[in-house]
């Protein structure tokens, strides 16, 4: 009886005891695992050796290399407009008219001015005729009376009036030969303006410069337009490319000829092959972008312009070189480096970063092949830190 | 000399565990609340650690851009950067919106930063740190994203190519981080209806779609959708400046107001979460008060329970203080059971909570001084009542 009651007790304070030890043990477990005085859990990674190939990343529109704007050189209202967007045109090919409104009557008169001053020039050409036959008769005159004065046969005062006859007749020949060249000269001029009104005739006829697309048609018949204004928008569309804007932070690098990989927002999941041929010298100073385009190599059959375009251009890239995870990279007192695990506690080693790519970064220099470093922690890490390698997150 | 404490506990062991694990979940709970209100106040200063900024450069006159919208031009940063003493400049900008994510929209707070430079996570749990200069994001882990989601904001896809861990603004909403051109565009970019109304709105107003004039429209357009202003500039300094002094500079001449990193501590947790706070402060303090009340009930309807067996005690001669030992002994033993078994409770359950719960040390240790202080405060109740009792009741009843 007295002995069964003692093991019973014993029983019941070895259970006592499990149970308090238990509890102990999971209570020392959570503080440690979740609780406050939990290591920072992390995640490390291998320094190692491989190929970097860096891209340089930018966005952009599909644009096209020349653009032309077809309109009249002085203001006008719009008589007809032939193409339509999306039409194909040939260089030369008329696109549209401008209402030459009074231009026909303005050619008429001055064709009527020109017919005048031909008609001016046979009469300045006759009064040149009339004025040398006087010019004959006064010289024969001034020479026969010469002759008789010499004989003293007439007075002197004769002789000189025949003399100043003659003078008189020759000046009136030279001012009728003037007469004469002016109204040539009056006849080219009207030939001169009969010519410029057909030029401006002419220009109201709005050509094509190039083989190209018509883009955008701005203008209806019956529109006034201004000088300069397009009626008529046309590309070339066998040059068309993107104009990509790179972050000026991460263009260097950057050359003509350098492969890219265009991905346009209609196509997410499809790479076309392309090419950096222009890099502007002008940045845009405000987005702090350089500009750089990107023809399609070779062009797809079509595309539409204004469509935005991602670009990635393939830099030279580096063989077998020491890299690390780009997570890895920190900041720590202004220092850039890689953080350690060394016996349990985070060490920070600074670093000389060289290139990078979308996930690696390659070490210049600190570290050496092998080397573990933390690639990730749960929380920000400082010197001395303990931390503990664990996974982070789920597979 | 015997142990009446341990005596009497043995002999109602599973009453009294059962009464310390009723009591330990109660203290857990007033712990978990303290959790909640410290982790409120966490929630408010972790950007501004993990951003680690000495001074942040807001619109004139505002509390931005946390507590207030502020807007100040995105070149303003290179007339700070030339300031004496700034070692670094980043522009931020930080909006609070819905992104969808496989139908699903999720809440965070959208912060635009510029790489390299101050306004980013600060470290990774998975993936990598965003490496392209547009539609590349990092997310707090709490949004439940995974490495290589696609999330879309507004109009453009977003990949998510790194997590985080406890990135969240002051409301707790976790935190999704972005190129600074893309946030400026989200933050500012109307829905495409609203482009096209605003379009034909601009054609039809005459003053700046006058005939004769063709481009001042396309002008006036390309103004309008375009953006180029950030919620604030933030600047590192170079180690010995003096924070106050940069700041009073760019106010007195930049124009601009400028906080030290205390100043903003300030403003978001005596400013922004301050009603929210002392709801939880409150109601926290109650919590305590009322779980203190219960101890000291229990501890004194326990001491009562045993009146028959005391008034045996005093019967046989037992001493007032071997009496008075005994129950300051058990109200203790129940105190440390609680405390123990409320601090594993808040600890299990801590992370379960949608918002951050933070348990701190402090907090604890002073949980644990209160709780026995309550315990032997309530005992001094419940001893004056045994010291009460009448031998005869042994017999009588």
């Amino acid at each position: 009886m007295n002995l069964s009651a003692v093991s019973k007790i014993s029983k019941r304070s070895l259970f006592l005891t499990a149970g308090a030890l238990a509890f102990i043990a999971a209570f020392v477990w959570l503080l440690t695992t979740r609780g406050p005085l939990a290591s920072v859990g992390v995640e490390t990674a291998v320094v190692s050796r491989a190929d970097l190939l860096p891209k340089v990343f930018g966005i952009g529109t599909v644009e096209a290399q020349h653009s032309y704007s077809v309109g009249p050189i002085q203001a006008g209202r719009v008589l007809r407009v032939i193409v339509d967007q999306g039409d194909r045109v040939q260089a030369g090919q008329l696109l549209a008219e401008i209402d030459p409104v009074d231009l026909r009557q303005r050619a008429d008169a001055a064709a009527s001015a020109a017919a005048r001053a031909r008609q001016a020039a046979q009469a300045a050409q006759a009064q040149v005729v009339e004025a040398e036959s006087r010019a004959r008769m006064a010289q024969a005159n001034r020479e026969r009376y010469q002759a008789l004065y010499r004989q003293n046969f007439v007075a002197k005062e004769m002789a000189d009036s025949r003399s100043h006859e003659a003078s008189a007749a020759d000046a009136a020949l030279s001012a009728a030969r003037a007469n004469a060249i002016g109204a040539q000269r009056e006849i080219s001029r009207a030939d001169a303006e009969l010519q410029g009104i057909d030029q401006l005739h002419n220009s109201l006829k709005l050509l094509s410069p190039i083989d190209g697309v018509v883009t955008a048609r701005e203008a209806e018949p019956g529109t006034t337009v201004v000088a300069g204004q397009a009626v008529l928008r046309l590309v070339d569309p066998a040059r068309l490319w993107v104009r990509a804007r790179v972050d000026q932070a991460r263009a260097e690098g950057v050359v003509v000829g350098q492969a890219a990989d265009i991905v346009l927002r209609s196509a997410p999941g499809a790479a076309l092959p392309g090419k950096v041929v222009r890099i502007e010298l002008q940045s845009d100073a405000v987005t702090e972008e350089r500009i750089v385009n990107v023809a399609f190599d070779p062009a797809p059959a079509q595309l539409y312009l204004g469509e935005l375009a991602e670009v990635s251009i393939r830099l030279p890239g580096a063989r077998d070189v020491l890299t690390v995870p780009r997570a890895a990279l920190a900041q720590h007192n202004g220092q850039t480096g890689v953080w350690r695990a060394i016996d349990g506690r985070a060490r920070f080693q600074p670093v000389q970063p060289g290139m990078q790519t979308t996930g690696q970064v390659q070490i210049v220099s600190g570290l050496n092949a092998g080397d573990r470093i933390i690639a990730y922690s749960a929380k920000q890490l400082d010197a001395g830190v303990r931390v503990r390698e664990q996974r982070l997150m789920p597979q | 000399m015997i142990n009446l404490a341990r005596r009497d506990i043995a002999h109602h062991l599973k009453s009294y565990l059962l009464t310390g694990l009723g009591l330990g979940l109660l203290i857990g709970v007033t712990l978990t609340m303290a959790g909640v209100y410290r982790g409120m106040v966490d929630d408010a200063k972790v950007l501004l650690r993990a951003v680690d900024a000495d001074v942040w450069v807001v619109q004139q006159n505002t509390l931005g851009p946390f507590a207030e919208p502020s807007s100040v031009p995105d070149d303003l940063y290179r007339a700070l950067a030339g300031l004496d003493g700034v070692a670094q400049t980043g522009n931020v900008a930080y909006l609070t919106m819905q992104v969808s994510h496989q139908g699903k929209s999720q809440r965070v707070m959208v912060a635009g930063f510029e790489p390299d430079k101050p306004g980013g996570p600060a470290f990774l749990v998975a993936g990598r740190p965003i490496a392209r200069a547009h539609y590349e994001a990092v997310a707090d882990a709490k949004t439940g994203f995974a490495v290589g989601d696609v999330v879309r904001i507004r109009r453009n896809d977003y990949t998510v190519v790194g997590l985080t861990r406890r990135m969240v603004s002051s409301n707790g909403d976790p935190m999704l981080f972005i190129p600074l051109k893309d946030a400026q565009e989200a933050q500012f970019l109307k829905d495409n209806d609203a482009i096209v109304e605003d379009r034909k709105r601009l054609a039809a107003n005459p003053a700046v779609n006058r005939p004769g004039q063709p481009g001042v429209l396309d002008a006036v357009q390309a103004i309008q959708t375009s953006s180029h202003k950030v919620n604030a500039v933030l600047l590192r300094l170079r180690p010995g400046t003096d924070a106050r002094a940069v700041s009073d500079t760019i106010a007195r001449w930049q124009r601009y107001t400028a906080y030290t990193s205390d100043d903003m501590e300030e403003i978001l947790v005596a400013k922004l979460i301050a009603t929210a706070a002392k709801q939880i402060s409150l109601f926290l303090i109650i919590l305590a008060v009322v779980s203190a009340a219960i101890v000291a009930f229990i501890i004194y309807t326990m001491t009562l329970g045993k009146i028959k067996e005391i008034a045996v005690l005093k019967l046989i001669g037992t001493k007032n203080r071997t009496i008075a030992a005994m129950i300051v002994q058990e109200a203790l033993g129940l105190g440390v059971i609680g405390f123990f078994v409320g601090k594993f409770a808040a600890t299990l359950w801590a992370p379960a909570f949608p918002k951050y719960v933070l348990l701190e040390n402090g907090d604890a240790v002073r949980a644990f001084v209160l709780t026995l202080v309550v315990c032997a405060l309530a005992s001094v109740l419940a001893i004056r009542a045994a010291l009460k009792i009448d031998p005869a009741e042994a017999i009588g009843g």
